[in-house]
């Protein structure tokens, strides 16, 4: 195996001529939210190769796993999408939960609870994009705007958990606590308070001709080679392809509530661009909101809180599946969140753990879209994958 | 296409050796391919009309246990078109030396996914895939020592004179 024949990035340094230079960006680049180094080959201004370079953040989550049960794991796994704790825990309980055979006797409010905290968080998970990818391309009021929208999300969750970032609400069986009294009418003050934000937000970028002229044709990602290097989410969505694992998979209660996938449209350019990616997380803001409206009006209505209730009843005394191995996947905000399991039946310890990070998919096309573009697009490009280090390295 | 029906393909196309065995108990029926024709059931599959399995989702390398001496890659397959998933299997007994790594096919060339999931199985389990371009490690640092995820592994007491704990 360790044989002297050069890997493909030895020929690639090796092969760089003289007018040529390597040129590394980051580690800690302004546009990677998290710790990347790319190592770009340059002729001038044009990019010739695309080297990244991950495992600056690795926390051994894999490791971790390997000696920690099954409710011990879920604070680790908020810890690697910081930016979407609910999604990842919620993918996380739903795997065990089927294996243990108790994900349909959960009971319906707290299913529609978490639905909502993850619809809340993915929102919070966008904005974050958004208005980073607007400091990208040169626009500081987007990330001023999108932040003090998140904010008010980050309070909300903030009063469910009692944690401001790394959640640890959803839980095997059930949630930590029920929502704390008030938080329906609260949300529902908070969607009413978005919805016009939402459309200034849209009105800010979408159409701001420096905003189209810097992404629109700009790190086109045809469909076949998205779906070739296993991309997924709004990158996945963007190139064309209504691909949305709430509705492939219908996990959850999402096939009671009524949502649409948009999909990129090339409006400004071609189907596939940065400005498409930019634009399906827009509307997938919108789609959130109606799903968290769906949600709420079922909490208050007949999922009403009732003083007996006990988001814990369901949760197991110990958590042994049978012997067996699993993969689980959802739809997190960047995409396909898979877990593999391997269990041997007899302790409450996975013996394998797997997460399949859609982050490090998204990334890994990086070099193939980026070839003989500008510096300067190599930022809005890395800006559309919006990428998440803590996952991608995990 | 069933779990059956693809059974069936497989065997029809590539013959009855190409099925080593299966894992029918947990929720996922897995088949478990020959080692050294993976990358060719694979290309089969992505390509094949009535499979299309155009997605890799996950690919994980696995060390089964010290006893068992037995590394393995598990490969999840989704299929966008038909909406199926199927999950593969390789597997070979290998006695931990260091001089030689459990090795099997690549398929990152049916895959590009698999590009970096296999260096992060050769990074973490230290399992090699033949024909990779690009076989470094992915996540650790070029010159550290060992395999984390192997069960048998132990830590380096120092790495350039940092003591790693």
């Amino acid at each position: 195996m360790n044989s002297i024949k050069p890997t493909r990035y030895e020929q690639l340094i090796a092969g760089a001529t003289s007018t040529e230079m390597i040129l590394n960006i980051g580690p800690q680049h302004p546009s990677t939210h998290g710790v990347l180094r790319l190592e770009v080959i340059t002729d001038g201004e044009i990019v010739r190769e695309v080297i990244p370079h991950v495992g600056y953040l690795h926390r051994c989550f894999e490791k971790h796993a390997e000696n920690l049960t099954y409710q011990q794991t879920i604070p680790f796994v908020d810890r690697m999408d910081y930016l979407a704790s609910m999604n990842n825990s919620h993918a996380w309980v739903m795997g065990v939960e089927r294996m243990l055979g108790i994900d349909k006797d959960i009971p319906k409010r707290i299913e529609y609870i978490r639905v909502l905290v993850c619809e809340l968080n993915r929102i919070g998970s966008h904005l974050i994009a958004l208005g980073t990818y607007g400091i990208d391309i040169g626009a500081f009021t987007p990330f001023l705007w999108c932040f003090r929208d998140r904010e008010h999300i980050m309070n909300m969750l903030e009063w469910a958990s009692g944690s401001r970032m790394l959640y640890n609400y959803i839980w095997v069986g059930g949630l930590f606590y029920d929502l704390p009294v008030g938080f329906e009418e609260r949300c529902s003050e908070f969607v009413n308070y978005f919805k016009p934000k939402m459309v200034e937000l849209n009105e800010l970028l979408t159409g701001n001709q420096i905003f189209v002229s810097r992404t629109a044709n700009v790190g086109i990602l045809p469909l076949d080679v998205a779906i070739n290097y296993g991309c997924s989410g709004p990158m996945l969505r963007a190139s064309g392809l209504k691909w949305d694992l709430r509705r492939v998979d219908e996990y959850s209660v999402y096939p009671e509530i009524e949502f649409d996938i948009p999909t990129g449209k090339g409006e400004m350019g071609t189907i596939g661009d940065c400005w498409d990616r930019f634009k399906v997380r827009i509307d997938e803001i919108g789609q959130s909101v109606r799903i968290i409206e769906q949600c709420l009006e079922r909490l208050q209505k007949d999922l009403k809180r009732t003083p007996d209730f006990d988001p814990r009843a369901k949760l197991p005394k110990k958590i042994i599946p049978k012997s067996q191995d699993f993969y689980i996947r959802a739809e997190s905000p960047r995409g396909e969140l898979g877990y593999y399991f391997i269990t041997d039946g007899k302790t409450e310890i996975p013996k394998r753990v797997k997460a399949r990070a859609p982050s490090f998919h998204n990334l890994s096309v990086l070099s193939e879209i980026s070839r003989g573009i500008l510096i300067a697009d190599l930022i809005a490009i890395i800006g559309s994958v919006d990428i998440v280090l803590g996952e991608l390295d995990r | 296409m069933g779990f059956e029906d693809i059974k069936a393909l497989l065997i029809n196309k590539f013959g009855e050796g190409i099925i080593v065995g299966e894992d029918i108990t947990g929720l996922q029926p897995a088949l478990i391919i020959s080692p050294e024709r993976i990358a060719e059931v694979c290309l089969e599959l992505r390509d094949n009309e009535k499979t299309w399995f155009d997605q890799l989702s996950c690919l994980s390398g696995v060390d089964y246990g010290i006893e068992e001496n037995m590394f393995g890659v598990v490969y999840h397959l989704a299929s966008i078109p038909y909406k199926t998933q199927l999950t593969l299997k390789v597997r070979k007994y290998h006695d931990r030396s260091r001089d030689e790594l459990p090795s099997f096919p690549t398929v990152s060339s049916v895959w590009k996914t698999a590009d970096w999931h296999e260096r992060e199985a050769y990074d973490l389990l230290g399992i090699g895939f033949e024909g990779h371009p690009d076989l470094r490690r992915i996540l650790l640092p070029d010159d550290w020592e060992g395999y984390p995820l192997r069960k048998d592994y132990k830590v380096q007491e120092y790495y350039h004179g940092i003591k790693v704990d």
